[in-house]
């Protein structure tokens, strides 16, 4: 049957599994948009800004481990979008974004509302296309899908000029890409894994070093169950909170600039890191030249370019997490059953316990008058269990999401981790709660980032979505505020917040509920209150001015040279 | 250190992008690129010069070879390959030194392509220390325009 390139898009889609679009439209996706009513599987949110659009498809993905799709128009539509596709191509995550464009014949004549999207977002797409036959289109989104969720994942964009949508062509779906140059390692090399085993039976003081790799291949099983049988413990990078329990015995906490101090500290003395869909980054890492001195390096990481980058490896495994991981605890089970199969890690064990036990995540100053920012992290994670997805802006707010709130499942924190982008949270939230309407979203905000993407308060009203935002409102911009007090004299420039909207209104013109806590007795009762009401909330909390975040170790340290309390 | 690396990819618009993009997006700047169709249809080869540390053009080769469009990166360092270059120099070429260009022609083996009154064209081929000589012999008779088509390798069968 005869479809126009519009009717395509939509049928593929369906084809995809898609049951959620982000988007907003515009002349250039018009004739897509007069499809839209015609596919009742398929629901459109109207966002109020693209960015909103594209990290609420982001949101989407990370809390279900789907794909998640954005339609924009061409133009300002297209280039609204490009920080959260920035921003999903840093963190690994699965989004197709569709961009309408003018019509062919217009192409490069500085027509209205043209952009050259792909060109723009060439450096900060996994992949993208610019449709110039209808006939192409529907390769194209398998191509796009395939690209997308396969190998590392990333965002792949298509750009649908204006005529190609109206166009007709017969329709007929791929079953499956033929892509001769792409073709991501999935199974580990044999030689390679047997290797990274003996380094794993010598080692006296091993450490798996987990990052988000974990879990977007659905690693967090095969890594829990290696971790307990082998008793190795496990640090976490700010992506990887969630692929091993936060709660169990052996998990240290988050490395790295903010990181604790037993995962710090067992980073700089062990003799086999383990690093398993982590890619060494600078927050991580700290002084590179001496990070993990003693150690020998195992790297698993499905994408070769991460292997390497930035510190010298062992045994570089190029293989998709969850099968290098299978394949590891096969060889492990078989092997526990000979007596001595790894040494006894029991002294390192309990070295690391007691730098937990010295230093643990703590913080000063909670008085009863003030309240601390740290304290409404714990009392969030007290009141829910630990059952909610939580989501984070960008700064301190982010840092202590990370280190008070514990993570037992995979997909509960949505945070920006490589590109670090203030306004991610709240839309990335109403993604999640659009995934899933039963769970407890909760965005941890700050009120400088909270600003960023305000505007989403109508996208979450009218579509009746209960995300709790909760703003640590200190009146600056924290985290900046922290690194000039402590590395720049503090000379506090253009880091005052102090003219902020009255947040407790500004959700009641909206539609939705707000709540103001100022004293520390209100903490307790008015966060169960608002997490209790099934509506979207802001809750504005008033917190302690210039709290910092601690540890720290300061940007070009070695992870030792850690700022306590 | 100099690279050659030679890549086969997608003849598809915006590859040659795709491709310089990751030098440029990493600061580093490319020698020569040269591209040109090979025997199968939608294939192109490309061959880049660049210089840079052995680490950095390991991860340049890592990251081209994640581009979807690039179907295979070889650095020629890892082989022993054949490398030329191709030079047109248009110099000044006056009664009086004709004879002198004419003779620096023939011990380099370069043809004359274009000949008038006060100017002469002459190709040359080589590899680049070839095509460097050929240059600065022809420098002091005083060059108008140069135009060097960058380096073209391939392995060599005998290994």
């Amino acid at each position: 049957m005869e479809l126009t390139g519009a009717q395509i898009l939509l049928e593929s889609l369906k084809k995809e599994g898609v049951d959620s679009i982000f988007g907003f439209p515009g002349g250039a996706v018009i004739d897509i948009y007069d499809e839209i009513p015609k596919h009742p599987e398929i629901t459109h949110y109207l966002v109020r800004h693209e960015q909103g659009a594209i990290h609420a498809a982001d949101g989407y993905a990370r809390a279900t481990g789907k794909v998640g799709v954005c339609l924009v128009t061409s133009g300002p539509g297209a280039t609204n979008t490009v920080t959260g596709i920035a921003n999903a191509y840093m963190d690994s995550i699965p989004v197709v974004i569709f961009t309408g464009q003018v019509p062919s014949s217009l192409i490069g004549n500085d027509a209205f509302q043209e952009v050259d999207i792909v060109g723009i977002t060439r450096p900060c797409t996994k992949h993208n296309y610019l449709v110039k036959d209808v006939e192409d289109l529907a390769r194209v989104i398998k191509e796009a899908f395939y690209l997308a969720r396969t190998g590392r994942p990333g965002p792949v964009l298509v750009d649908l000029p204006k005529d190609v949508a109206q166009a007709r062509t017969e329709y007929r779906y791929p079953r499956s890409c033929k892509l001769r140059s792409y073709r991501p390692t999935v199974e580990p090399n044999r030689k390679q894994l047997s290797k990274a085993l003996d380094l794993v039976r010598a080692a006296e003081k091993p450490l798996f070093y987990a990052g988000g790799g974990v879990i977007s291949s659905d690693a967090h099983a095969e890594l829990t169950w290696l971790a307990h049988n082998l008793r190795i413990p496990v640090t976490t990078t700010l992506m990887g909170l969630g692929a091993f329990p936060g709660d169990d015995p052996l998990f240290l906490g988050m490395l790295g600039m903010h990181g604790t101090y037993a995962a710090n500290r067992a980073v700089q003395e062990c003799d086999l890191l383990i690093a398993v869909g982590a890619r060494f980054d600078d927050r991580v890492t700290g002084r590179v030249s001496s990070f993990a001195p003693n150690a020998k390096v195992v790297h698993i990481d499905v994408d070769p370019t991460s292997i390497r980058k930035n510190v010298s490896v062992d045994v570089p495994i190029v293989a998709d997490c969850a099968a290098t991981l299978k394949a590891l605890k096969q060889d492990v089970a078989e092997g526990l059953s000979q007596e001595g199969f790894v040494r006894d890690h029991t002294p390192w064990l309990e070295r690391l316990a007691e730098w937990g036990q010295r230093h643990p995540l703590t913080y000063n100053g909670a008085n009863g008058t003030i309240i601390k920012p740290q304290q409404v992290v714990e009392t969030l994670y007290d009141l829910t269990g630990g059952n909610a997805i939580i989501s984070t802006e960008v700064g301190q707010n982010q840092m202590w999401a990370a280190q008070f709130f514990r993570y037992r499942r995979p997909r509960t924190l949505l945070t920006s981790g490589g590109l670090g982008t203030m306004g991610f949270g709240f839309p990335a939230a109403i993604g999640a709660q659009v995934a899933f309407p039963g769970e407890l979203v909760i965005d941890i905000a700050g009120d400088g980032s909270i600003q960023m993407n305000i505007q989403e308060l109508a996208t979450a009203v009218c579509y009746g979505l209960p995300v709790k935002i909760i703003i640590l409102n200190n009146g600056y911009l924290g985290m900046v505020r922290q690194w000039q007090e402590l590395f720049y004299a503090r000379n506090y420039c253009a880091t005052c917040m102090d003219f902020a909207p009255d947040f407790v209104k500004l959700a009641e013109a909206y539609g939705a509920s707000g709540f103001r806590i100022t004293r520390p007795e209100e903490l307790r009762p008015v966060l169960k209150e608002a997490i209790e009401l099934p509506r979207t909330v802001i809750v504005d909390v008033h917190v302690a001015p210039e709290e910092n975040v601690y540890p720290m170790v300061p940007a070009g340290a070695s992870l030792n040279e850690m700022l306590l309390v | 250190m100099r690279h050659v690396l030679s890549i086969l990819v997608e003849n598809e618009p915006g590859v040659l992008s795709r491709v310089s993009g990751l030098f440029s997006g990493r600061g580093f700047n490319i020698e020569s690129l040269n591209v040109g169709p090979t025997l199968e249809p939608g294939v192109s080869l490309m061959t880049i010069t660049t210089v840079g540390e052995n680490a950095i053009i390991e991860q340049i080769i890592k990251q081209l070879r994640k581009v979807v469009t690039v179907i295979k990166v070889v650095d020629m360092l890892d082989c022993k390959a054949v490398e030329r270059e191709m030079v047109l120099v248009k110099v000044n070429a006056t009664e009086t030194n004709r004879a002198e260009i004419l003779r620096i022609s023939d011990i380099f083996r370069c043809k004359v392509v274009d000949v008038s009154h006060d100017e002469m064209t002459i190709e040359a081929t080589g590899d680049k220390d070839k095509v460097g000589a050929v240059v600065a012999m022809l420098q002091r008779f005083g060059i108008k325009e140069i135009a060097r088509t960058g380096t073209v390798a391939m392995r060599r069968s005998m290994q």
